[in-house]
């Protein structure tokens, strides 16, 4: 399979990493907000925050048990805390802090997991978050985000301070494409749809999202309208737009980078199943865990690719 | 507003004996809870609520002033509601719906069903870092509440209590207690049999708190002790190890301390421990 179409341009926008650092450094004169840092905050890019408001924020080390923990007693005390750190490390090795002290008791924790997802590249399995979203779905009261470009990570930035409630922002490492140059209907919730079309729906998030504009526009050269939606906000999941891509088109296709179960693919099958059962396939890594690469490679190996996004929807016409 | 209730010490141990007996009442008319953990805790819970230490206003029990204290061991919440109620942010008779379907007082503490509650736990090892969360918040407001934390000897096992010690020592948190319900016993065994602490004070000391070992049955050291911990002289977070008796004040559960956890007294037999607890019923 060939690279030549793969949208992701490693070089073009600002990765959604950065993009959250600068609009909460930018936001930061809002008193009620403190962050908390597992020790990296020049890659989750918090830094911007700590050199204005060095007074909010904390670097509790390499402990995202405490983390977690810290965050949920600010929060307890009426702060709007941040806890950020590589997402894996945040959501797989504090999961219990998070359930226990910040979704059970409703805490308006917001947590911003960093490179996410098998694109870091040749850090390996390890650091790459690829259960991240199901384990955050599976909280009740979680909103979970996954935006797919610097000015939607911005907005998603800014609105998830102003809504109260516990949190997961996930963001990647790579610089990836500017997809959105207006970002003012961009709502948490709120699907947007980013190309229109009736034969078949792409519903995607996060890097995905500019691989499945790639897609539709090859589509369209073979004469298949594509309908692109995205499904930044994967809980609460915007069940009207779903039902609208189910009933308007001919099937559904589901694109993310993150395993095949409890994530945005499964959250959007839930209610075409009950909603109105249509035709769907899939693209996402499947049941497995990635390798080291460089993340053009890694992506192609594990089929996060236009070219697959392109075969899912003939799969799905064809039936 | 937020102030502490005094008593006098005559007054402090008619309470010990009201808090162990609801204790007891209340998880032998659910049929299960700890009250053998539960008793271990009450002369700190009631020095703590009623001999001047904790500001709270059970009228406005979100007071941003008031000061906190959290329950990390949340498997006493027996004891915890008996205290919360004694203070007045329910009603006694509330406590024999522990356990119940409806009732706020659930088996471990849901902070957002029962006013006074200042976390849920239940998972263990989670308290002290919400409590530094808290202690943090006063230092960025210059608020001068405190926080007080509980913890068990048992749960000490729980990384994260460690990962919570070293933070509050590296950043002098003074408006943080912690104090350990050192009963000597966790679900199976004797701490000393599965992972020993001591020594626990200095452990503590090396991680940059100051540290108290105290009789945690006596009024006068338990009352000495939060005392001390409470006074704006500090620069570091104190620690209070408290040796307690797991069961204390009922002979049935006192001869066997290793053998009662998470076991109510058996209807037959409380009578006689209310009797020994000499309380009112």
């Amino acid at each position: 399979m060939s690279l030549g179409i793969t949208r992701i341009d490693f070089e073009e926008g600002p990765a959604t990493r950065e993009a959250f650092g600068e609009t909460l450094a930018e936001i930061g004169s809002d008193e009620r907000i403190v962050v908390v840092d597992g020790d990296v905050n020049n890659s989750t890019f918090t830094n911007h925050f700590k050199e204005r408001y060095p007074d909010r924020f904390f670097n509790v080390g390499i402990a995202e048990s405490n983390m977690v923990g810290v965050a949920a007693g600010l929060a307890g005390s009426g702060k709007i805390a941040i806890a950020a750190s590589f997402s894996t490390f945040l959501m797989s090795n504090a999961f219990d802090q998070i359930r226990m002290s910040v979704a059970f008791p409703n805490q308006n924790v917001k947590l911003v997991g960093s490179h996410a997802g098998i694109s870091i590249g040749e850090d390996g399995p390890s650091q790459m978050a690829i259960e991240d979203v199901a384990l955050a779905c599976a909280l009740p009261g979680f909103t979970v985000i996954v935006p797919a470009d610097g000015p939607s990570t911005a907005a998603a930035t800014r609105e998830m301070i102003e809504r109260d409630g516990p949190t997961f922002l996930r963001c990647g490492r790579p610089k990836v494409p500017v997809i959105y140059d207006d970002v003012s209907n961009f709502h948490i919730g709120k699907a947007n749809k980013l190309r229109d079309g009736d034969d078949v729906a792409i519903i995607a998030n996060g890097i995905m999202v500019a691989m499945a504009l790639d897609a539709a526009k090859a589509l369209e050269d073979d004469g298949v309208e594509a309908r692109v939606i995205d499904m930044h906000t994967v809980k609460p999941v915007d069940v009207a737009a779903i039902e609208r891509a189910a009933n308007e088109t001919r099937g559904i296709v589901v694109a993310e980078e993150h395993l095949a179960y409890g994530g945005l693919g499964a959250t959007v099958a839930m209610v075409v199943a009950e909603r109105k059962p249509t035709r769907m396939c899939f693209v996402d890594i499947g049941d497995t865990y990635a390798t080291s690469g460089k993340p053009e490679e890694l992506l192609v190996q594990f089929g996060l690719t236009p070219e697959a996004i392109i075969d899912a929807a003939r799969r799905v016409l064809k039936d | 507003m937020v102030e502490a209730k005094s008593s006098e010490p005559g007054e402090l141990e008619a309470i010990t004996r009201r808090l162990r007996r609801d204790i007891v009442r209340s998880t032998t008319a659910a049929g299960s809870g700890h009250p053998s953990s539960s008793l271990s805790m009450v002369e700190i819970l009631t020095v703590l609520y009623f001999g001047g230490i904790l500001r709270f206003d059970p009228q406005n029990p979100r007071d941003p002033d008031r000061d906190r204290f959290i329950l990390s061991k949340g498997h006493g919440a027996p004891g915890l509601y008996a205290a919360l109620a004694e203070a007045g942010f329910f009603p006694t008779e509330d406590l024999m719906t522990l356990r119940k379907l409806g009732s706020p007082l659930e088996g471990h503490p849901n902070m957002n069903r029962l006013a006074g509650v200042e976390a849920s736990t239940g998972s263990l090892g989670q308290g002290l870092s919400v409590g530094i969360g808290h202690a943090l918040a006063a230092r960025i407001d210059e608020r001068d509440f405190r926080v007080y934390v509980m913890v068990g000897d048992g749960e000490t096992e729980e990384g994260q209590v460690w990962e919570a010690i070293m933070f509050a020592g590296n950043h002098g948190l003074a408006n943080l207690t912690l104090i350990f319900d050192r009963n000597g016993y966790q679900q199976t065994d004797a701490v000393d049999n599965i992972e020993p602490l001591d020594p626990l004070a200095e452990k503590l000391r090396a991680f940059k708190w100051l540290a108290r070992e105290i009789d945690g049955h006596s009024l006068e050291e338990v009352s000495g002790a939060l005392t001390w911990a409470s006074k704006d002289v500090h620069a570091a977070p104190q620690a209070i190890i408290a040796r307690t008796v797991k069961g204390k004040g009922v002979s049935l559960l006192e001869a066997k301390p290793g053998g009662w956890h998470g076991k109510p007294i058996p209807p037959e037999e409380e009578a006689k421990a209310l009797e020994e607890i000499g309380a009112p019923s």
